[in-house]
């Protein structure tokens, strides 16, 4: 059923920072776990959060949303109840005291042809007063990548900070600068104030 | 504890010496500056400043580049399911998790949640925390010495509604001392994390209660600088909601950010 009673351009509700105690409440069982770690095609996306003094942040929590292998965009529910087997694309997961995130997940796939894939991720932490989006690039995808409008019209040190490393054993390595030199491109979407 | 090179890494009360005189006139001056912009044409803000001073904390954890724009890929055009496995039944009521009634004042806080253009946003994730009458968290980082609830964690999460409607029933929270600076004290409050059919509309924020005389002392309340901004965050008392001899009711909507993706007639997943 489509809503046909919508009004135009309401006003967006203002965010707040995370606070420091949503250690207790956002965190869940398996919630960093999009697939079993360990499981055929899981492969460990992990990285650290820095400050701007270059200090880990041990007090952040990051959400990833992504399509899967194929590129489909998934629709299933279960991601605070995982059943080990249904991938949900979506994973939370707080630092560590080092500022120290992973999650378990795989490569996803191009949404669409020549599509260069990425991970969605959102970032808050104690002392950040708005969330922050940003995307994980894949480093394999260099046709897709040179070609990509939006990483195009960034100079290319930003665009290599957001595309990730591959490790030896397959994993992928993404830090989070908040701010300094080597600061994260964040986005800003349509709509967007901030 | 972990390092912290900012002014917040006051090991204690003591420690954080800035009296709160300080901390009013550069929360002060800040919105003097910007009151004066408005005046002069400028657009009003309607969300926090990441870079905002009278929060210590957020001195060294805001970005000082303006965000990339980007339009939303197909990805971030969806947002995560949720669905009635996710959660059970009875997670939005705050006050029965335990064997025991908590203590404090009962009170229902709803409302819907809309995105920008007035749409509800329907069977979406709402979770919420908070302290609890006393204003202590069940954290291991909650130092404040407050007494714990042993019938409440303060800990909530719902599904929305055909129409955007949320419910939680629990306690009203209190207000609790942080270490900002000295004699520091956060207006009560409850943390509200929300999903919405897009993931660029994910958003984190806090509900506050009407009236709170700590809103104007408060660095992380006034970091919204527009004053009507502000108070879209507080709640409104509402007697319908009140139920007889029973409890308080509040009523808060929230609006995330316009969807881009074209309505489409996809409500047929749940
Ligand atoms: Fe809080």
């Amino acid at each position: 059923m489509t809503d046909h009673t919508a009004t135009p351009d309401l006003t967006p509700t203002p965010g707040q920072t995370v606070g420091p105690f949503y250690g207790y409440a956002l965190p869940y069982d398996h919630d960093s776990e999009l697939v079993p770690p360990g499981s055929a095609r899981a492969v460990q996306l992990t990285g650290v959060v820095y400050d701007g003094a270059g200090v880990p942040v041990p007090d952040a929590i990051l959400e990833i949303w992504q399509p899967d292998e194929n590129g489909v965009v998934p629709r299933e529910t279960g991601s605070l109840r995982r059943n080990g087997f249904t991938f949900t694309g979506f994973g939370r997961a707080a630092v560590d005291p080092e500022g120290v995130f992973s999650f378990s997940t795989v490569d996803p796939g191009p949404t669409e042809a020549d599509k260069a894939p990425f991970i969605s991720v959102v970032v808050f932490a104690r002392g950040l007063l708005n969330r922050l989006f940003t995307r994980i690039y894949l480093p394999e995808h260099t046709e897709a990548l040179a070609a990509d409008p939006f990483l195009s019209s960034l100079d290319e040190a930003e665009r290599n900070r957001l595309i990730a490393t591959r490790g030896a054993d397959g994993s992928l390595r993404f830090d989070i600068r908040l701010q300094g030199e080597e600061e994260t491109p964040f986005l800003r979407f349509p709509g967007h104030e901030d | 504890m972990s390092p912290q090179p900012t002014s917040d890494t006051a090991k204690g009360p003591d420690d954080a010496a800035e009296s709160q005189a300080t901390l009013s006139k550069e929360i002060a001056d800040i919105e003097s500056a910007y009151t004066e912009d408005v005046d002069g044409g400028k657009k009003p803000e309607t969300q926090p400043r990441l870079d905002y001073r009278p929060y210590r904390s957020s001195i060294l954890r805001h970005p000082t580049k303006d965000p990339r724009h980007a339009d939303p890929e197909t990805i971030e055009l969806f947002s995560p399911a949720f669905g009635h496995r996710d959660i059970g039944t009875l997670e939005s009521d705050l006050t029965i998790q335990a064997d025991g009634e908590p203590i404090g004042e009962r009170i229902r806080v709803t409302g819907r949640v809309l995105d920008g253009q007035g749409r509800p946003v329907r069977n979406q994730l709402v979770e919420i925390w908070q302290a609890n009458s006393a204003g202590r968290y069940i954290h291991k980082r909650d130092q404040h010495p407050a007494p714990i609830d042993p019938n409440f964690t303060g800990v909530g999460r719902t599904l929305t509604g055909d129409d955007g409607s949320y419910s939680f029933t629990t306690i009203k929270p209190g207000p609790y001392p942080w270490k900002n600076h000295h004699n520091a004290w956060r207006p009560a409050h409850i943390h509200f994390s929300l999903f919405g059919s897009e993931f660029t509309q994910r958003m984190i924020t806090q509900m506050y209660f009407p009236g709170d005389p700590l809103f104007a002392l408060d660095p992380i309340y006034q970091s919204i600088t527009d004053r009507s901004a502000r108070d879209r965050l507080v709640a409104t008392y509402d007697h319908d909601i009140t139920e007889h001899e029973f409890l308080m009711g509040y009523r808060w909507d929230i609006v995330l950010t316009g969807a881009d993706r074209t309505w489409m007639e996809e409500e047929d997943d749940d």
